[in-house]
């Protein structure tokens, strides 16, 4: 694992505006909001949301940013709605535009995007999130040629951001249900599928599952990709 | 202090369980798994442990010569900076107090930095890893530890955020100074302490 660049900044708690909801997936909901400290993100990076209750009881979750870092005063979270999930549920069935929440960010040197050098993207199902952000930066700098985006979803009712994945510099992979017309048979990752998606001398980000995580480094492996090239992250519980 | 949310009530505190530090749910039988590199795949035959920098003697044990030291159980609760706990885990190892009785500290030691097989990196106090506080671990719940959880083994500092215990540890370096780890670099609290929320630099 390479050394990381110089310690970024604390952070500290900040009041943020709810600008903006809309519906990506029946599942996952963006959220724009406007932040009083204005600090541009790295592509990449995860904003801390807590929501506090009457008597001083306080939840908190960290979610990817997925807006490209256009506007040092507003982000977008994309937030997959969990069954169970104390804090998700909540800003999907409860949170309005012009409500407030506490946030905190942006956080992580690691699992980020420099903008300059090529960088392949492979995401699983909501783990496309922190990845949109580096496809957005890319193509804001007009520099598209840089980043290529395959994301892996079970049907086409789970992609997130699908109006943005149709064209260059992105891959969608279905593995049980494709739209009419997919040349590629369903079915889960191969070697072949991230062959074709690989840029020369690229580092290779992945986010997703742990399981998804492990089955695409082992199939970058079987691509002559080494594990110093590989940064990862992963989300979901393992038994 | 913290600002009410609106509308938001939060969940099933009145039985809240008093092990939970603030800010921490249980994960109950879940234990997610999070780590910023690729899963390594180590061998036990050419695994090794070693305890470096401010020591009279600089060791290296394998898998057999680390076994043989008497092992040591820990039966607690571990929590993540990442808000999940897990509630009644044991974990069984070697005590980094019997490993650091070989090595022996010099004086001047006062922090390690524990190193991976992988190159991640943490840094911690020497006084958070001695004193029956942190140990090398290669089962859990009597099983062995599952290489994405660490294995074949992971440091154990159940009193810190879990990030502090570095799984495929391959080293403890002791120096006279503190230095920033991998995710101490990267904006995360030096010292992790879960029950005063030590989460982020700042804090």
């Amino acid at each position: 694992m390479p050394s990381s660049p110089p310690r970024p900044r604390a952070t500290s708690w900040q009041p943020a505006e709810v600008i903006g909801i809309t519906d990506e997936t029946k599942r996952a909901k963006t959220f724009r909001l406007r932040l009083s400290d204005r600090q541009a993100h790295l592509a990449g990076q995860h904003y801390v949301v807590r929501l506090t209750a009457p008597d001083g009881y306080t939840a908190s979750r960290s979610y990817s940013v997925a807006s490209a870092p256009d506007d040092p005063a507003e982000i977008e979270l994309t937030v997959e709605r969990l069954p169970d999930g104390e804090v998700s549920t909540f800003l999907h069935d409860e949170l309005r535009v012009g409500d407030e929440l506490e946030v905190r960010g942006p956080i992580g040197g690691w699992f980020v995007w420099d903008g300059a050098s090529p960088a392949t993207l492979i995401g699983g199902g909501s783990g496309v999130v922190p990845l949109m952000a580096m496809l957005r930066l890319a193509r804001l700098q007009a520099r598209p040629e840089l980043v290529h985006l395959l994301v892996s979803v079970r049907a086409p009712e789970d992609l997130l951001f699908a109006d943005e994945l149709g064209g260059d510099g992105a891959t969608v992979v279905y593995t049980r249900a494709a739209p009419p017309a997919t040349v590629r048979p369903v079915g889960r990752l191969t070697s072949a599928d991230l062959a074709a998606v690989l840029l020369p001398g690229a580092t290779v980000y992945i986010c997703g599952s742990s399981g998804f995580a492990d089955r695409v480094t082992d199939l970058l492996g079987q691509n002559g990709v080494p594990a110093d090239r590989i940064r990862v992250e992963r989300f979901g519980p393992t038994g | 202090m913290a600002k009410l949310t609106r509308g938001f009530a939060g969940r099933g505190r009145a039985e809240r369980d008093p092990r939970l530090p603030p800010g921490q749910y249980d994960a109950g039988r879940d234990w997610p798994v999070l780590t910023a590199e690729a899963t390594p795949r180590l061998a036990t035959d050419t695994w090794t442990f070693a305890v470096t920098g401010l020591v009279q003697r600089p060791t290296t044990w394998t898998w057999d010569e680390i076994h043989a030291l008497p092992t040591s159980t820990y039966r607690g609760d571990i929590h993540c900076v990442t808000t999940w706990s897990k509630l009644g885990i044991t974990f069984t190892g070697v005590s980094i107090d019997s490993l650091l009785a070989v090595a022996e500290p010099r004086p001047t030691a006062s922090y390690v930095m524990a190193t991976s097989h992988t190159g991640y990196t943490t840094n911690l106090p020497l006084e958070d890893v001695t004193g029956g506080q942190a140990w090398v671990v290669w089962e859990v719940d009597g099983q062995a530890l599952p290489v994405e959880h660490g294995g074949p083994a992971r440091l154990l500092v159940p009193h810190l955020y879990f990030w502090k215990s570095a799984k495929w540890v391959s080293a403890l370096r002791l120096l006279d100074h503190d230095e920033p780890g991998f995710w101490e670099q990267n904006g995360y609290h030096d010292r992790g302490d879960p029950w005063l929320e030590q989460r982020y630099q700042g804090d």
